[in-house]
């Protein structure tokens, strides 16, 4: 392991991306997301890799979905209005089958919103913000460490399965700084190779990245490899961290900065004889319906605490059925919830 | 020891005075936000003054600004006006002046707003030469979101995103804007006021896609960083620096640390608008007629 560092998120998440062997970065600025690119440019170019500047977040998408053809490790990151306009490119990229990372430091919506912390954008990340029949792997961090953690986990598993892999965290994150410890560079040489990349035919048939095809039964095959690869990630790559749900009567589901607040409520509740417990799904898709619904069946109820009006709110719904009761409680447009007001809205289950 | 301290008079308090353009602003929105020394009020109140001299009062106005410190002229004046999406201020602006031809559509905003994000729509606007003037206050730098590089930034120059200075080459506007079409194009920084009032008259009047390009500063993220000092400072130095020139190439009107700004009006045409063209070439030579 590498040194321990005092760092914020966004440059905890830029940092990973430079060890995972992130070769080219491209993004366009955006609050609160500004100091990713800062600490890009400054160091980047120290490693002899590219960081450019993008005209649009619409440029920098494509930029990523051009360098991704190319083989290489690359990472776009944006804010949500940002990641509203990179929706198409993503849709391309997953239908090209290729391998890329798009960080998400949300903040309130719709529309021009304000810079403060929020979670409005899991439907468009987990339930494909683009158009067609496409998904992609959404990480949600809840510290700064895993923040990190993550980034590398992102470019391994987009290389894994060629798809896009979004990190999906808050304002909050990326603005907050805590001690983490950061691994060492990837050696390139132990990274998966890329035969289907373009990099020039010589001595070999020319490879063809697309994502269309105009005959239908031919697209539809297309679609078919997708879904399959997809069947095979919700097998294989489902995250959580359950925190002390063994006894609990009552569980929070939350994920990200919501979470972190969330382990607070339950030690706070415990102290009160609440039997407080938290579930933290860390891939968002895939969603780790399974393990919530096994959790669902022990517990009276699963309360879900989100800085949305109520979005990972379906998915938690779909996995628990008529298991437990499933109220939701959530702030919107930036405000960010305490553990006071989470432990009130918890005391109304207790028994 | 006793420490005797003298009773000043009681500091007079002026009755509030009201700002002389104050029916084009929204007083209750004031103060505005803008850092001391940026050039953005210099802006704001040559437009009021323009609007004043064009005798153009809320019926006949709309402001259109995008996202950014500029942006925020569109939240400051008492008319109606629209903050849209960033970079999207000329394709509203362009659904605004066809929906109702009849009021003047000024979009007003940032070098990154219109040239960066915004860059395709400009070119767009100028080509098709939709009815409408814009006001691009240019302060070499994504101010709003803290000091990035953009599309105006000078070589070598430095922004947070260009921490060994900027090596892309920026755009020349007023020769962008000559060259895609518009049929006025004026360039002046926030000391020229009169000028620049005047620039802003004639651009409004006419009309057409007209541009008028602002050097303006931005002492806290711009200025600061590049040895230009604060505002007023940075304001000298394009104060002494500009040499005025009508007429000028505007290709010969690059903006480079250390040489001459060129400012003036570098040209005005006549070219149908995109609705007199549409009269002309759908509706006269197809001969239909409207209902
Ligand atoms: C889609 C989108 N991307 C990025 C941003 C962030 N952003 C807000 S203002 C701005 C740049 C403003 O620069 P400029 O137009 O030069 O205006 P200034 O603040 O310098 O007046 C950016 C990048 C945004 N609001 N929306
Ligand atoms: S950041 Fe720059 S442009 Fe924005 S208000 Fe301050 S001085 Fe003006
Ligand atoms: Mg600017």
């Amino acid at each position: 392991m590498g040194e321990r560092k005092l760092m914020r998120g966004n440059e905890v998440i830029a940092e990973a991306a430079i060890r995972a062997g992130c070769e080219c970065y491209f993004a366009y600025p955006i609050t609160p997301q500004a100091e990713l690119l800062e600490h890009m440019a400054r160091n980047m170019p120290r490693l002899g890799r590219t960081f450019v500047q993008a005209e649009s977040e619409i440029g920098a998408i494509n930029m990523l979905y051009g360098a991704a053809a190319a083989g290489v490790r690359a990472m776009t990151s944006s804010s949500s209005p940002g990641i509203s306009l990179k929706q198409e490119g993503i849709s391309y990229i997953a239908g090209s089958n290729l391998p890329a990372v798009i960080v998400n430091i949300m903040r309130g919506g719709p529309g021009l919103g304000d810079i403060a912390p929020a979670q409005g954008d899991y439907f468009q990340a987990t339930k494909g913000g683009g158009h067609g029949d496409y998904r992609m792997i959404v990480l949600g961090p809840s510290t700064v460490p895993e923040a990190g953690e993550l980034t590398i986990l992102a470019f391994d598993l987009a290389d894994k399965y060629r798809v896009p892999v979004m990190i999906l965290a808050d304002g909050m994150l990326g603005q907050m700084m805590e001690p983490v410890e950061l691994p060492d560079p990837v050696d390139p040489a132990t990274l998966p190779k890329k035969d289907w990349a373009l990099t020039g035919a010589k001595g070999r048939d020319p490879n063809i990245i697309l994502s269309f095809d105009l005959d239908p039964e031919v697209l539809k095959q297309m679609n078919l490899v997708l879904q399959e690869k997809y069947r095979k990630i919700e097998d294989n790559e489902a995250r959580y961290e359950e925190y002390q749900t063994d006894d609990a009567d009552i569980v929070i589901a939350a994920y990200g900065t919501v979470a972190r607040i969330a382990k607070t409520v339950v030690r706070r509740a415990r102290a009160e004889g609440i039997k407080l417990g938290l579930f933290r799904p860390i891939t968002l898709w895939p969603f780790p319906y399974e393990p919530l619904r096994e959790l669902a069946s022990r517990v009276k109820t699963v309360l879900t605490v989100e800085m949305s009006a109520g979005q990972m709110w379906e998915d938690v719904r779909l996995a628990v059925a008529e298991r437990a009761e499933t109220p939701f409680y959530g702030e919107m447009g930036g405000v960010v919830t305490t553990p006071k007001k989470i432990l009130s809205e918890v005391r109304k289950y207790a028994r | 020891m006793a420490v005797r301290t003298r009773k000043l008079p009681a500091p007079e308090v002026l009755p509030a005075a009201s700002h002389p353009m104050h029916k084009y602003l929204r007083e209750d929105r004031l103060p505005h936000i803008w850092c001391s020394g940026c050039g953005l009020g210099t802006a704001l109140s040559c437009f009021t003054h323009a609007l004043d001299e064009l005798g153009l009062g809320p019926k006949d106005v709309a402001v259109v600004s995008g996202i950014g410190c500029t942006g925020r002229v569109a939240g400051y004046v008492n008319l109606d006006s629209y903050h849209t999406t960033h970079g999207r201020a000329i394709p509203f602006a362009t659904g605004l002046t066809i929906a109702q031809p009849e009021k003047k559509v000024i979009v007003f905003s940032g070098d990154g707003d219109l040239f960066a994000i915004g860059g395709n729509h400009f070119i767009h606007a100028a080509r098709r030469n939709i009815d409408i003037t814009v006001i691009c206050v240019n302060n070499f730098n994504y101010g709003m979101t803290g000091g990035q590089f953009g599309p105006t930034t000078p070589i070598g120059a430095r922004g947070t995103t260009a921490p060994y200075g900027n090596y892309e080459n920026p755009f020349n506007l007023p020769y962008l804007a000559a060259s895609s079409g518009a049929v006025y194009v004026a360039r002046w920084t926030t000391v020229h006021v009169r000028r620049l009032k005047d620039a802003m008259v004639e651009a409004i009047e006419k009309p057409g896609f007209t541009f008028v390009e602002l050097v303006s500063p931005c002492p806290t993220n711009y200025g600061r960083r590049n040895g230009l000092g604060d505002g007023l400072e940075e304001t000298r130095y394009y104060a002494q620096r500009s040499v005025i020139c009508h007429g000028a190439d505007p290709k010969e009107a690059d903006l480079i640390p250390g040489e001459d700004i060129i400012v003036g009006k570098f040209l005005e045409r006549d070219r149908l608008t995109f609705l007199q063209m549409y009269e002309k070439q759908i509706v006269e030579k197809n001969k239909l007629r409207h209902f």
